[in-house]
């Protein structure tokens, strides 16, 4: 397993870890240096910096889920899309959990809500959607790539995109996965790019380790983040463990989401398990939400999570 | 209620429940009725196979049940698999017949952290 925390002297300049509760938050990324702002609700619908290309991270929305944790995420998600629909954003990225159990009829419904935004939408899958069919059905109905196992990428607004795979393959005893298929893909992807080229990197694990016992990372992360370091600007939005939690290393910054269907504890939380976690109904929506991504210009990222409420 | 036998009439019929314990067993063991013993059980839960590890007889059936909020799955490791269920929600089960004596390394293939083995003898 590659050592994705080998970073020698500098370790302390680059590695960041932090987590944020319920209220929203501006992660701003200029030039490799993230400063953080605590905001209130208003900012998702915040007037965007002139020139500044605006889009949406939604994640792990669960359509088929019926614990306690939320009865009803159908009612959530359709929540998390009204708040979106203020944004105007130009369009909407899915990290995956779409689904709970990959059965057709949560993809049914999961693609009839996330219709009713309106919004050129893109997916990669969580592990949730890829149970027993390696993600067939997935692919089917939430775009199926020709030349590849799932994974693409696309150029919008001088930003390029990459969504990758990371949840199909998995290995006894491992994490997620890329595989040497993709990574190779990857690197062919990049080639000719210029260094000053933004990129914005989609998968549904997160591609660093944030807890090994709870599974939340990615065995080969080490092999595709290396391939994106020469770049100036490189912002990987991750899904799977249902809060929001940084890492920055040199350029490249990584942070997952918020789900739009029910929390998970805070990793290594004594006592806790990395599965869906029961807060009193009132709170549900503090802890659920989405995410707004301002790009301008080659450098300048801002990532605002709002809560549904 | 409670009905308060005599010590003397008590040990009787504790060694008469033991008896019939006895032959009853040595009845199984002769005609090779094992499976009337209680069906060996993985309990899943927080993301855990429990017993991690368990030691059955060849022909036996062992059975898992989830009892997380998660789904898991059950499958063997390498390929092709001898056994894979599919989604577990809460409170469904998997069960499988192990026909070959040998360890089996099983795990869920959602949670790839979650591991088990099954030795069968």
């Amino acid at each position: 397993m590659p050592d994705r925390h080998d970073h020698g002297a500098s370790r302390r300049n680059l590695l960041k870890c932090m987590m944020w509760g319920s209220a929203g938050v501006l992660w701003t990324v200029n030039g490799g240096v993230p400063q953080a702002l605590q905001l209130g609700g208003a900012a998702l619908a915040a007037a965007p910096a002139p020139g500044a290309f605006t889009f949406i991270q939604i994640s792990d929305t669960h359509i088929g889920f019926k614990g306690a944790a939320n009865p009803d995420p159908g009612a959530t998600l359709k929540e998390a899309l009204a708040k979106i629909g203020e944004v105007r954003p130009a369009m909407l990225l899915h990290t995956g959990d779409v689904s709970h159990l990959t059965k057709p009829e949560e993809f049914e419904l999961a693609a009839a809500i996330m219709k009713t935004a309106n919004l050129d939408t893109h997916y990669v899958p969580g592990e949730h959607d890829t149970i027993g069919d390696n993600g067939k059905s997935f692919f089917e109905r939430f775009g199926a790539e020709k030349n590849t196992d799932g994974w693409y990428s696309f150029d919008q607004a001088g930003v390029h995109f990459i969504g990758l795979v990371n949840v199909i393959d998995l290995r006894p005893g491992g994490l997620g996965y890329l595989g040497p298929k993709q990574i190779a893909w990857l690197e062919d992807d990049l080639k000719g790019k210029t260094a000053s080229t933004p990129i914005v990197v989609f998968a549904h694990m997160p591609l660093w380790t944030v807890s090994a016992d709870w599974g939340w990372g990615t065995d080969d992360a080490g092999a595709a983040i290396a391939a994106l370091k020469r770049f100036g600007s490189v912002t990987v939005l991750n899904g799977h463990i249902h809060q929001v939690i940084q890492k920055v290393e040199g350029s490249v910054a990584l942070r997952t989401a918020y789900s739009t269907a029910f929390p998970q504890a805070a990793p290594g939380t004594p006592g806790a398990s990395p599965g869906p976690l029961k807060v009193a109904a009132e709170q549900l929506r503090s802890v659920l939400g989405v995410r707004r991504i301002d790009i301008v210009g080659d450098k300048a990222v801002t990532l605002t999570d709002t809560a549904l409420a | 209620m409670t009905t308060f036998w005599p010590a003397t009439r008590r040990a009787v019929a504790t060694a008469a429940a033991l008896v019939a314990l006895v032959s009853s067993a040595n009845w199984l063991a002769r005609h090779g009725h094992a499976a009337a013993a209680a069906a060996p059980q993985v309990v899943i839960d927080d993301f855990t196979f429990g017993p991690a590890v368990m030691t059955v007889a060849r022909g036996t059936t062992v059975t898992w049940t989830n009892k997380d909020d998660d789904p898991h799955t059950v499958a063997s490791d390498g390929d092709p698999k001898l056994f894979k269920s599919p989604a577990l929600d809460t409170d469904q089960s998997f069960a499988f017949t192990f026909n070959e004596a040998g360890t089996f390394k099983y795990f869920c293939t959602i949670h790839p952290r979650m591991r088990g083995t099954v030795v069968v003898q």
